[in-house]
């Protein structure tokens, strides 16, 4: 187990250096590039060719790879030119982090807790009304622009239910603690902080949930259909156990295995929805600074903050690979 | 009474879009306490469905199922859902097929065994694991104790098994039905398993329905055997007489069919031809008529009725005469 | 230690199944689900009329006719108005003559990005999966490194890279992502079959190498490969009203297309909802005629639904 994580973890390493250098390089290759960005189209080549000096742009690729390879180890990635320009991109990331896990962990507890169960149910009913409006309803979910979706929310449901429109706007005079909004009210005894802020983190959640829950609810159904063909659920019922002992103990825990591997691979889809739900509600995390760094062409911002996404997804699915062996004794002791 | 009296059960599959299909027409057999009956037939034949429909175990949508099954006194097809799991596991017990895909593979066995005590006879979880313990021991698994925490991908298949039935008779069930119990085991732990359940049986008095094509099985552990073809029983007899003089030809097929240490050198083994995709509809006449070597014209004209003929139980027109040789001669 | 599923191998168990011998049979299912004849009614539709666009258009959807109206009304959009059944955007076009001939511009999306997707993977999936070795490595290490990215932050980082966006990049960026997912899948069906009998039998036979894989593997690979560019038609779709929404997408709006006609109207959601409303309808329509054929395809050609 431990060689298993070693070796997937000094894989990631491989990955984020490779990926690291085509990003890097491309940005260099680009037409206009950071000069432009910093100097505007219509600069003079005199001051063009001061700046692209100073900034080491005249030195072959690689060379400049590698010196920033070296910046990065002392934590300089490099300074934002658009997202908030001047900052040093690091620090974007850490002020932004919090707002993103925060809005992604309670989009994935809501696809979990609504798609799991119904997931379950319909499978039970399996061909009946409620199983095929409900993958009626999964299919449409994964076809909805997420964006449009989050506008829908924000405009109108919204008004509708008295919910803020604006994702983490509210109460600025909270103190701040760790930079989870919901968590900081907990610690310093706050509650109406905590409570402002899940009303405004609802919305988005919801919008930021609907892929994952889609993907979810249709793995756990298909898992739930293959087990309740097994042979062990027929001898569970042939021990009278009761409904809802077969249910836990047989069934839901022998269909958690694909359900798993699928929340860890909807990290991927929470992360680029972030983007879009974090634009629309003006959640200042690191989605928005994506949606902005994208618009601006922001690259030394760009270039951290999907280094960043991709380690976070490649560890997510390492744990949830680990995780495995807790669910299933045959791979625990191979 | 007996304990268990089977009358006229039918189970009807039906599929959307597809045409009706009788697993089950009309089956009727008793077992008495301590007494062992087998239900004996090709695949397809219908006797895992029996047994299914006996343990209310067959799916609720898509089968039905008709006739009475009398445990006791009580119509068990009459029974409510929770009814029902009251009797199972502690009235009624199974042991199935697959050892292996049977166990539930993300639990230890030690859980598997003490949550039908825990179900049933209200113990704790610390006394259901000394009595899950003395089960394991019962049914011949050596160190129970270790066995308990371990997971059924690291038991052998005989082992498996005996946890199967160690599980199927942790309440003492009064019945015990067997589906096919050694099936998918090598032919020396068959053996044992049988040696296993037939001590068991014994010594609770627990009645025993035997499930199997194996007509060894049955020559070894059956006090009475049911011949199924089709979904209906076709031969009724004690074991002695079934197995010296086969009335059915179909029987006498089966009989037939088995290689025999005492067959002079080269004598031929006589399968039966065909296979049950020839069946024709019990309506039009015997199922068996395509494949039987005694088929009469009046066998694919007219049902056989079940009668009480040559002192016993059996539905054919043209019943084979004791000491008559298979009627054809198939070189394999 | 081989450890449960991640992405790269949800690929490969898809590319598990395989076999021209199912197409008949799985035909035969299709024609019977009604589920797949609504997808397939609604994408004959969509393709109907992205065909047809320049003739059933009443006007021409460039032309700023009613920006009188615009500019009288300050920035007022021209209402509903006979002649304009859904009356003009914010500069005075036909409204509805725009969704009409959106419907083309949305199907080259779709169509092109499932095209460059699938070459892509098809190139790479062939190489790595026929001659194997090094080669494999190479291709496989580079795939993986795409699949570690989550595919819709891959696709606004390649669209990013873009210095002066357009149609062609939107799609370039949507496709791309495709490519490491084709080849994958394309990949894992032509090990599975390296060792089969068919190939086996015409290795053996003397076949030459490059017959074996045009003739053998790939016709056998392909059922996976069709069900996935039916769901990339939809995604590619989605993703690229994505793009356009985060300022990626093509600038020039002269000739529309749905998922541009959504992202631009953005800043207007509040005040007009019903220019975003009917080209997101739209999408959602197309896109879930798509998954439909998608999903009931795959089941179809699953040979655990075999009966």
């Amino acid at each position: 187990m431990l060689r298993y994580t070693i070796r997937r973890l000094i894989q990631l390493v491989g990955v984020v250096l490779v990926l690291s250098l085509l990003l890097f390089a491309w940005m260099r290759l680009l037409p206009g590039g950071p000069v432009s960005a910093l100097l505007g189209e219509r600069a003079t080549p005199e001051s063009r060719e001061a700046l692209t000096k100073q900034l080491g742009l005249d030195q072959p690729i690689i060379v400049q790879y590698f010196k920033f390879l070296g910046r990065a180890a002392s934590g300089d990635f490099g300074v934002s030119t658009g997202v908030q320009p001047g900052d040093s991109a690091l620090d974007i990331f850490v002020q932004r982090f919090p707002a993103t896990i925060e809005l992604s962990f309670f989009a994935i507890v809501i696809a979990i807790l609504v798609g799991v169960p119904l997931g379950y149910l319909a499978a039970k009913r399996r061909g009946g009304l409620f199983d095929n409006l409900s993958v009626v309803g999964s299919l449409i979910g994964v076809a909805v622009p997420v964006f449009f979706l989050a506008y829908v929310l924000k405009d109108a449901a919204s008004a509708a239910l008295g919910l803020p429109s604006f994702g983490r706007q509210g109460d600025i005079n909270a103190t701040r603690v760790t930079g989870f909004f919901t968590l900081d009210g907990i610690i310093t005894g706050e509650f109406d902080a905590t409570l402002d802020a899940l009303k405004h983190l609802i919305l988005p959640a919801i919008a930021l949930a609907t892929i994952p829950f889609a993907v979810i609810f249709r793995i756990t159904r298909a898992a739930v259909l293959d087990v309740l063909d097994e042979d062990f659920v027929r001898t569970a019922e042939s021990k009278g156990l009761t409904a809802s002992v077969i249910r836990r103990r047989h069934v839901l825990r022998n269909s958690m295995l694909p359900v798993v591997t699928t929340i860890g691979l909807q990290t991927g889809a929470l992360l680029s929805g972030a983007v879009l739900t974090e634009k629309v509600f003006v959640i200042p995390g690191v989605g928005q600074a994506l949606a902005i760094g994208f618009e601006r062409r922001d690259y030394p911002v760009l270039l951290l903050l999907i280094i960043m996404a991709t380690i976070v997804y490649v560890v997510v699915n390492l744990l949830v690979d680990l995780s495995y062996a807790l669910i299933d004794p045959r791979i625990r002791t191979r | 009474m007996a304990l268990l009296e089977v009358r006229d059960l039918t189970v009807v599959f039906q599929r959307r879009g597809e045409e009706p299909f009788r697993a089950v027409d009309g089956v009727s057999f008793d077992v008495e306490p301590g007494q062992t009956v087998g239900l004996v037939g090709e695949s397809g034949c219908g006797k895992s469905v029996t047994s299914l429909a006996i343990m209310g175990l067959l799916p609720k949508r898509g089968a039905t199922v008709t006739g009475t099954v009398t445990y006791d006194g009580t119509d068990l097809l009459k029974l409510s859902d929770k009814q029902m799991r009251d009797k199972r596991g502690s009235e009624l017990g199974m042991v199935f097929q697959d050892p292996l895909s049977s166990l539930n593979p993300v639990i230890p066995i030690g859980l598997q065994v003490t949550e039908v005590l825990e179900r049933h006879r209200g113990l704790a979880r610390k006394e259901a694991m000394i009595e899950a313990k003395n089960l394991l021991d019962k049914v011949g698994i050596p160190d129970p104790n270790r066995r308990l925490k371990e997971y059924p991908h690291q038991l052998s298949g005989g082992m498996r098994q005996r946890a199967l039935i160690a599980i199927a008779l942790a309440c003492r069930p009064k019945l015990l039905i067997a589906d096919e119990p050694t099936t998918a085991l090598d032919v020396t732990i068959q053996a044992q398993i049988l040696a296993v359940m037939k001590e068991l049986v014994q010594d609770l008095g627990t009645a025993l329905v035997m499930i199997t094509h194996d007509l060894g099985v049955v020559a070894g552990l059956c006090d009475e055997v049911n011949v199924l073809y089709g979904g209906k029983v076709v031969e009724k007899a004690d074991r002695h007489p079934l197995f010296a003089e086969p009335r059915h030809p179909y029987t006498h097929g089966l009989l037939a069919s088995i290689p025999r240490l005492d067959a002079a050198p080269g004598e031929k083994l006589t399968p039966i031809r065909g296979s049950v995709a020839d069946n024709i509809p019990w309506a039009q006449g015997c199922a068996f008529a395509p494949r039987c070597p005694n088929a009469l014209d009046v066998c694919v004209q007219v049902t056989p009725a079940e009668e009480d003929q040559l002192g016993r139980l059996l539905r054919c027109h043209n019943p084979v005469v004791p000491g008559t040789p298979a009627a054809e001669e198939v070189p394999v | 230690m081989a450890l449960g599923v991640s992405k790269k191998e949800k690929i490969d168990d898809l590319a598990d199944t395989a076999g021209v011998s199912l197409a008949a049979s799985a035909w035969k299912r299709l024609r019977r689900s009604p589920v797949f004849l609504i997808g397939a009614t609604i994408i004959g539709i969509f393709i109907m009329v992205s065909l047809l666009s320049p003739w059933l258009a009443p006007h021409d959807p460039s032309d700023k006719m009613l920006i009188e109206q615009v500019v009288k009304a300050r920035n007022e959009i021209p209402p509903a108005q006979p002649g304009h059944p859904l009356g003009g955007d914010l500069q005075g076009r036909d409204f509805f003559s725009r969704l009409l001939v959106g419907s083309q511009q949305t199907l080259i999306v779709g169509v092109g990005a499932t095209l460059i997707g699938l070459t892509g993977g098809l190139i790479l999936g062939t190489l790595a999966g026929a001659i194997g070795g090094w080669v494999d490595s190479v291709v496989m290490r580079l795939v993986d490194v795409m699949l570690s990215l989550p595919s819709l932050l891959l696709a606004f980082s390649i669209a990013a890279m873009f210095a002066r966006p357009s149609q062609f990049t939107v799609i370039l960026a949507v496709a791309i992502v495709q490519i490491p997912v084709f080849a994958r899948l394309l990949r894992g069906s032509m090990l599975a079959q390296r060792h089969s009998d068919h190939v086996l039998a015409a290795t053996a036979l003397g076949v030459k190498k490059g017959a074996i894989v045009f003739r053998h593997m790939l016709p056998n690979s392909l059922s996976p490969v069709i069900v996935q560019s039916t769901l990339v038609l939809a995604t590619a779709i989605i993703e690229a009203a994505a793009l356009s929404f985060l300022g990626l997408g093509n600038p020039d709006d002269r000739i529309p297309e749905w998922g541009q006609m959504l992202g631009d109207v953005q800043n207007v959601f509040d005040t007009h909802p019903h220019l975003a409303a009917w080209p997101a309808v739209c999408i959602i329509i197309v896109a879930l005629g798509f998954t439909l054929m998608g999903e009931t395809l795959r089941e179809a050609l699953d040979p655990k639904n075999r009966r």
